[in-house]
């Protein structure tokens, strides 16, 4: 098998003296989709917050491309490529749209992904690129979100809980990028409350429960009874 | 008060609050970046006063051409103090320590200067620049006090322009409004800081100069200018460039007026404008929007 894109390995970590993960373990493979599922409070933001340096851990127990690189500053983590979407988009506030984009080109990677085609990806940025970023609509600023980590040109996006508050239908419609962005080869992992939503987009589905790894499997063998024992336990 | 005295004491007005918005723009952009108050602000420029003076006597230039050594060394100490003392203590939205480090670097300054230099007091000779004056109807104006006010108003747009249109003002912006995601983006904001740290100190060897050409300096000169910058900012509201260039004008406005009331009246009216602003817009003239 190849060497996996991302290893996480006996990951522990959380805030101060209060562990919020223990010992989890799970691969990711190049250009592989992952759905991480789990209830509110499980631990799924955490992981990402872990994964990106945000909350401490320790130098072997995330590995990239088989480098560890635990101890790496989040800085450090766009030029090796990986990017996040944040829970709650956090798009920079006093920055238009456009240089939202630009700045994380700035520190990001040249490639597949740039203004132009972020902009053919989500037509509606191109029209609003001077506004102000937090006077788009909630869908429209999840698109900005998105463009901003593709454009590092990321070979990891954590996306985190992207249909948060958003309407179903523009939920779809921020969805619907989805085909595109796997296309250029990136490789995922999608934090969903929506379990079918996140079944028909990710073959490997990961759930945690409580800081813990609960359940881990290929999507299309795991019935909506094993994914509702492993959300809320026996 | 008769027109040309009015007019008189308005344009002297402006133009002693060019001098103020010098010593306020740098408070005002690290206060913009990293919500940082260096309470030694004030002492910083007295300092590069100092350094000025050495400058100055060791290779006899011009105290504005001697800025083109003395901006860099500046910037450097600036850069460094941040990088090494300041980002130490930043972090976890507490805004007391690194407040507290710079108010001890501020006594630490007054004393080392004073040991170093008396607290005799002392000035930079701008040569000709120092008498020279434009006729204006029956009035004179000040050539430097102009060049003050001239080289505050540009500071201000070329500051303006950084932070809007280029890569490293986009940073700034960033790292300000968010710095856990302006680094999970590839933004350090440890040298963010720093740069903007030197940019500040940048305009403090600036004011520096400017101070020291136009009245005496000693020891323990800085806290004032610090006040008077501090009053410019709060005045225009912080987070804005244009803002502070307008505090910086109306508090040399208030001191100007005051003086013409009474000798005496003239630093206490600029206290009492600001004291006013505050009580009646306490976000300041020009606030960003929040």
């Amino acid at each position: 098998m190849a060497e996996p894109l991302l290893s996480i390995d006996r990951l522990s970590s959380g805030y101060g003296d209060f562990q919020a993960l223990f010992d989890l373990s799970f691969d990711l493979q190049q250009g592989e989709m992952l759905g991480l599922v789990g209830a509110n409070g499980a631990g799924k933001t955490t992981l990402f917050r872990a994964i990106m340096g945000l909350l401490p851990r320790r130098q072997d127990m995330v590995r990239f491309r088989g480098q560890p690189i635990g101890a790496l500053p989040t800085s450090d983590l766009a030029t090796l490529g990986i990017a996040m979407v944040p829970e709650g988009r956090r798009l920079f506030r006093s920055l238009s749209v456009e240089e939202n984009l630009r700045i994380a080109a700035d520190y990001g990677r040249k490639g597949h992904w740039t203004l132009e085609r972020i902009y053919a990806l989500f037509p509606i940025l191109a029209e609003k690129r001077h506004a102000p970023a937090l006077s788009l609509s909630g869908g429209q600023q999840q698109m900005v979100a998105i463009g901003r980590a593709l454009i590092a040109n990321p070979d990891l996006i954590l996306f985190d809980e992207i249909s948060l508050g958003l309407a179903p239908i523009v939920v779809n419609e921020v969805y619907a990028a989805f085909p595109a962005i796997l296309a250029s080869g990136v490789g995922a992992i999608v934090v969903e409350q929506d379990i079918a939503r996140v079944r028909k987009i990710a073959r490997h589905l990961v759930c945690i429960r409580e800081g813990r790894i609960v359940l881990d499997g290929v999507a299309e063998t795991l019935t909506l009874h094993d994914l509702t024992v492993a959300y809320f336990g026996e | 008060m008769g027109a040309v005295n009015l007019i008189d004491t308005l344009i002297g007005g402006l133009l002693l609050g060019g001098l103020y918005t010098l010593f306020a723009i740098g408070l005002s952009l690290i206060f913009g970046v990293m919500r940082l108050v260096n309470i030694a602000h004030g002492d910083f420029i007295v300092l590069a006063a100092y350094i000025a003076y050495l400058v100055i006597g060791a290779t006899g230039l011009h105290p504005l051409v001697a800025l083109l050594v003395i901006i860099p060394i500046m910037a450097m100490i600036g850069y460094l103090l941040q990088k090494w003392v300041l980002n130490r203590t930043m972090g976890d939205d507490d805004v007391l320590p690194p407040l507290l480090v710079t108010f001890g670097l501020a006594v630490i300054i007054q004393n080392a200067l004073l040991a170093a230099f008396t607290s005799n007091s002392m000035r930079l000779s701008a040569g000709s620049l120092q008498t020279s004056s434009l006729p204006l109807g029956s009035m004179q104006i000040g050539l430097l006090p102009l060049f003050t006010l001239a080289v505050a108003v540009i500071l201000v747009i070329v500051l303006e322009f950084i932070f809007a249109r280029t890569r490293v003002g986009r940073a700034f912006r960033a790292t300000s409004d968010d710095p856990q995601i302006a680094s999970a983006i590839g933004v350090r904001a440890d040298h963010i800081y720093a740069l903007a740290m030197a940019i500040s100190f940048a305009t403090i060897a600036i004011a520096s100069v400017f101070l020291a050409m136009r009245s005496n300096f000693d020891p323990y000169s800085g806290p004032a200018r610090l006040i008077y910058g501090f009053e410019a900012v709060i005045i225009g509201g912080l987070g804005s460039f244009y803002g502070t260039l307008a505090g910086g004008l109306v508090l040399g406005l208030a001191q100007s007026f005051g003086a013409q009331i009474s000798p005496n009246m003239q630093i206490l009216a600029g206290h009492l404008v600001f004291f006013i602003i505050l009580a009646l817009r306490p976000r300041g003239l020009f606030p960003k929007a929040p």
